[in-house]
């Protein structure tokens, strides 16, 4: 019993005496098939996951230890998010007289607060007249080990 | 209708992103070699530095008034600019890119009101990006044009126009009165497309503000004056003229030319700079998919340097045949190079410009009557020079004429003292919080 195949009438029955089919045109690929085909699965990517808003997201190095228990180091590089609305307790980029300053940052009865995440550093707490701004919301923080 | 969005002072606006220092006071970004302002904070303005203004004219204003003048940091520029194209993209369904700095978006189809939809890109673009920008609307490109300048100066100089119009001003929600109104308030020389001549020329006419412009009989102004102004003249009427290209035109001519940092007089630097802008534009010229038929390379000292004897040279050399490739677009830029070249003169500027482009996939075919080597097609091997170069940095492949790629800077590079650091676009150069 032999099955002739065709690219249009897939299977069919042939009565006949044994024939000898040469090829069959068409073709079987060896092995088996992949089972993580079907899922469609992607690697991780790295930068989708670090970065929401990727016009609005800027890098920026850390510099000094005042920020150590919140587990930013000297020289880490922030993922600062200028997309994201500060909120109280958010870790921010603050323009504190003109320069770039990364504390916690205390919201309470509308009065602004910038708070250090160790105790050997001070509060920034805004002298009357003096202007704090909220540059970006610091979302995440990268650091590299020597390799 | 049209929007045209476009960035406040866009390259101080850039600057003061990653400088906030900068808030407030006057600042100006310098062309390269820091030749001439080519961006003005308002505080700059107010001082009277003027746009284009030599650096040496207003030097005196660093001392005098505080005025941070910066170099120009074309990396950084690039790439706040990227970010905003994209933002901007989000008010309409179709975009055309037309500067660095300004974007036509086309309208259509969008519905609700498009004032408070443009208030909210713009409010986004001042959150996201840190930069203002302002937002014309109007039914053709001259008039989104205007009704941005009217955005503008509404909003940052009072008693030019009603602040009811600062920041996004939409023409076509105005009543015919309300709109003459504008144009009558309006200057013609800030009409987009007259120029300094032809406004000077209106305004011996009588022509002194955009109302009386719009007014003209157009065809009396294409017997008159031009093709170009009777354009002008329909777009101000309402009738759109000017296309809206939502894909980049490919460019006639193609150029890489720079003043020198301080003054050349041998052949050998030349040799260097030259190779290098023959370089660059043979990169521009592949980008866009062209070849080109015609090489211009040019010399001159500066008319500014009033004690040296004065001398231009330029010669424009035929290609063996059109094509994108950098050896031989160098190999003609150095033959018209040194026949040009004269010994002696403090040479100010060098220049490459590639002339008679064509798309490349226009193939002429000739007679093999000549027996030099067979024509190869070295399209593949630039490609592979372009992707090296895009992943391990400008200069890692290039023509043995060109400057070593970290050899010390030579007279002819660009002086670069007042540059702020590539912070978007260096690992190495970010910008740093005191933590």
């Amino acid at each position: 019993m032999f099955a002739s195949i065709s690219s249009n009438s897939p299977l069919s029955w042939v009565p006949a005496t044994p024939l000898h089919v040469q090829d069959l045109g068409v073709v079987v690929q060896a092995g088996f098939p992949s089972p993580a085909e079907d899922i469609g699965a992607k690697r991780v990517d790295l930068t989708a996951q670090l970065v929401k808003h990727p016009q609005a997201t800027f890098l920026i190095r850390a510099r000094g230890d005042s920020m150590r228990d919140a587990g930013i180091f000297d020289g880490d590089v922030l993922v600062v998010d200028k997309a994201v609305p500060a909120k109280n307790g958010h870790v921010v980029i603050a323009v504190v007289d003109g320069e770039f300053v990364c504390k916690t940052l205390q919201l309470r009865a509308g009065r602004i607060k910038l708070k250090a995440a160790n105790p050997s550093y001070p509060d920034i707490v805004p002298r009357d007249g003096q202007v704090v701004e909220v540059w970006g919301v610091v979302t995440a923080s990268i650091k590299t080990m020597p390799v | 209708m049209l929007a045209l969005l476009d960035i406040n002072n866009a390259y101080v606006s850039m600057e003061r992103v990653f400088r906030p220092s900068l808030n407030g006071l006057p600042v100006v970004v310098l062309s390269n070699n820091d030749g001439c302002a080519v961006a003005r904070s308002d505080e700059a303005k107010a001082l009277g530095v003027k746009m284009g203004q030599p650096f040496f004219q207003f030097r005196h204003l660093e001392e005098d008034a505080g005025l941070v003048a910066l170099s120009a940091n074309f990396g950084l520029y690039g790439d706040m600019s990227d970010r905003f194209m994209s933002l901007a993209a989000g008010l309409g369904p179709e975009q055309e890119v037309y500067s660095i700095d300004e974007t036509f978006i086309s309208l259509a189809g969008v519905r609700g009101d498009l004032v408070s939809r443009s208030r909210t890109v713009r409010a986004r673009v001042l959150q996201w990006l840190g930069l203002p920008c302002s937002v014309g609307i109007g039914p053709t490109k001259t008039l989104a044009k205007f009704a941005n300048h009217v955005a503008k100066s509404a909003e940052r100089k009072p008693g030019s126009y009603s602040a009811e119009y600062a920041q996004v001003c939409h023409l076509g929600r105005l009543s015919p009165a309300a709109l003459d109104a504008l144009l009558i308030a309006t200057p013609v020389g800030d009409i987009w497309g007259v120029g300094p001549r032809i406004g000077e020329q209106l305004r011996a006419s009588g022509i002194t503000n955009a109302s009386q412009l719009a007014k003209l009989d157009a065809n009396t102004i294409r017997l008159n004056w031009s093709v170009v102004l009777e354009r002008t003249v329909r777009e101000l009427q309402g009738t759109p003229c000017i296309s809206f290209e939502d894909e980049p035109v490919p460019r006639q001519q193609i150029a890489s030319t720079r003043s020198f940092g301080s003054p050349v007089t041998d052949l050998a630097p030349l040799i260097q700079a030259v190779t290098e802008f023959a370089t660059r534009a043979s990169e521009k010229l592949r980008r866009q998919q062209s070849h080109a038929g015609r090489v211009m390379v040019f010399v001159r000292t500066s008319p500014f340097r009033k004690r040296d004897a004065q001398y231009s040279g330029q010669m424009v050399v035929p290609l063996r045949r059109p094509c994108s490739d950098t050896n031989s677009i160098v190999a003609a830029a150095l033959t018209g190079l040194r026949a040009v070249y004269k010994p002696g003169f403090n040479l100010m500027k060098a220049g490459v410009m590639l002339v008679d482009l064509q798309p490349e996939e226009v193939k002429q075919l000739e007679l093999g009557l000549e027996d030099d080597e067979p024509l190869r097609d070295r399209a593949r091997l630039m490609q592979a020079l372009d992707v090296v170069n895009d992943r391990f940095g400008k200069g890692t492949l290039r023509v043995g004429s060109g400057k070593p790629r970290r050899a010390a800077p030579e007279k002819w590079e660009t002086k670069l003292e007042r540059r702020t650091p590539a912070y978007t676009t260096e690992w190495q150069a970010l910008p740093v919080a005191r933590c």
